[in-house]
């Protein structure tokens, strides 16, 4: 774990707050990761860890409270939300690939459309980066071609050509079986060890015990507990407690 | 009784057929690819934040999807003399026709595009693409291979229909049968032979649109799936 305070964290929420109607979903959450960092975002469904994370990369708007993403003030109006977007990789549940093209395709769009990037080095890119996903072969494969463990790791593969300060994931594993989710995990740690700061909602409690330098659990709406992977062992609070022995209960 | 059915006297009349067939084609050819654009661009139009361009967007599809092809044929050709514009008959029948199927694609597009899953257009805005890049490159294609059938179909009825251009006398399909069967007193044969033509025309369209649609969409022509 790495704690650094003179170094500005790369993500940072203050006392965030956000409703959907009447319903409270974040009522003052506040968390801050810094580079080189893994943190694991965890709680029942509805706790608001998933909205948490959403915030970071804008797909939701806060109500209240201050967001600040490798420099952007995310929480304002005026934010550029390509230039935050650029900095910031985020991988859904449902991998989202584009399915009319193929995974070659799907890879070098953003570096090409966005940051004006040539067409051969795109490719090479694409290569480089499937590469490291173990998917080297499925260059010129279309999405439905392949398991939901390779989309999602081709997926992350997308997100990693736009050379991302920080990655977000979004219960990435949650449509997958064990089998597929053990292949998206490895990819992950190895991303873990290469340096990347990373922000994860999960389910996968044995893994976010695993890889995360710090943990943060969220009930109703409020960071409930925070601390270092070992508190999933040794729970202070009740809720998490209860949370963490009940086994990871699924969405 | 008995029909007596005379088809030399009218077949002879073959070169005036065969251009007839042509214009028509050529009208369907323009106000194609016209209203296409015309249509995309009302059904992104009526998706705009801008509450006065969807607006704009809902009326021009409503009028025209609530008021007969004739009356709007008169209308852009009488309106346009008034403004005293002199266009040749062609052009006027371009113009509607286009401004019809453009209403029509407008509505079938905006099918297309609320078939587009949200989480494509989000997954497009997290690797940071601008909403013309969404459009362009995420949401425009599968839109349009998901309605690709609807869309053959609207403009193949947009060729029949433009028959009624006979009315402003450009010298179309139908026009010239209205011609010949008047010169030669044979209504029945000529009218066969122009439906037959009008038969011909929709396979040649078909044709053409199965044709794009192996350029369009390269990966149903690898894997031959629905998308």
């Amino acid at each position: 774990m790495q704690q650094n305070p003179s170094s500005e964290p790369i993500v940072s929420l203050r006392d965030v707050q956000k409703s959907f109607g009447p319903l409270r979903v974040l009522d003052g959450v506040s968390f801050a990761v810094q580079r080189g960092e893994v943190l694991a975002l965890i709680g029942r469904s509805g706790s608001g860890k998933s909205t948490a994370l959403r915030c970071i990369d804008r797909f939701e708007k806060v109500d209240g409270g201050e967001i600040v993403v490798c420099g952007h003030r995310v929480d304002r109006p005026d934010v550029d939300l390509r230039a935050l977007r650029q900095d910031v990789g985020i991988v859904f549940q449902s991998y989202n690939l584009f399915p009319h093209l193929t995974i070659e395709q799907n890879i070098t769009l953003a570096p090409c459309a966005v940051k004006g990037m040539a067409t051969a080095q795109a490719r090479d890119l694409a290569r480089k980066v499937l590469a490291q996903v173990g998917l080297e072969e499925k260059l010129h494969a279309y999405p439905e071609q392949l398991s939901g463990g390779q989309q999602q790791r081709a997926a992350i593969a997308r997100s990693l050509a736009m050379q991302p300060k920080v990655m977000l994931f979004d219960e990435i594993t949650s449509a997958l079986d064990p089998e597929l989710t053990s292949e998206v995990l490895k990819v992950i740690e190895q991303l873990a060890a290469d340096g990347m700061t990373m922000v994860m909602v999960t389910h996968e409690m044995g893994f976010a015990k695993g890889i995360a330098d710090r943990i943060v659990f969220m009930h109703r709406g409020k960071v409930h507990e925070t601390g270092p992977a070992s508190i999933l062992t040794s729970p202070t609070t009740p809720e998490l407690t209860q949370f963490v022995g009940t086994g990871n209960l699924k969405s | 009784m008995s029909i007596q059915l005379d088809f030399p006297a009218v077949l002879e009349r073959w070169p005036s057929f065969l251009a007839g067939a042509v214009l028509t084609l050529e009208l369907a050819f323009f106000a194609t690819v016209l209203g296409a654009l015309i249509g995309t661009l009302a059904a992104v139009g009526r998706g705009s934040r801008s509450a006065a361009i969807a607006g704009a967007c809902k009326f021009y599809v409503e009028a025209i999807r609530n008021t007969p092809l004739l009356v709007q044929i008169f209308l852009v050709y009488f309106g346009l003399a008034s403004l005293g514009l002199k266009l040749s008959a062609f052009t006027v029948a371009v113009a509607a026709l286009t401004i019809n199927v453009g209403a029509y694609t407008a509505e079938i597009m905006r099918a297309g595009f609320e078939a587009i899953p949200r989480g494509q257009i989000e997954a497009a805005e997290g690797l940071a693409l601008s909403r013309l890049q969404i459009y362009w490159h995420i949401i425009l294609l599968p839109a349009i291979e998901k309605v690709y059938p609807a869309l053959t179909s609207q403009f193949v009825l947009l060729m029949l229909a433009s028959s009624v251009c006979s009315q402003i006398s450009a010298e179309e399909l139908t026009a010239v049968a209205n011609y010949i069967q008047s010169d030669t007193y044979r209504a029945f044969e000529t009218y066969i032979i122009v439906a037959v033509l009008y038969i011909i025309l929709s396979l040649v369209m078909r044709a053409g649109f199965w044709g794009l649609g192996l350029v369009l969409f390269p990966r149903r022509r690898r894997l031959g799936t629905p998308l």
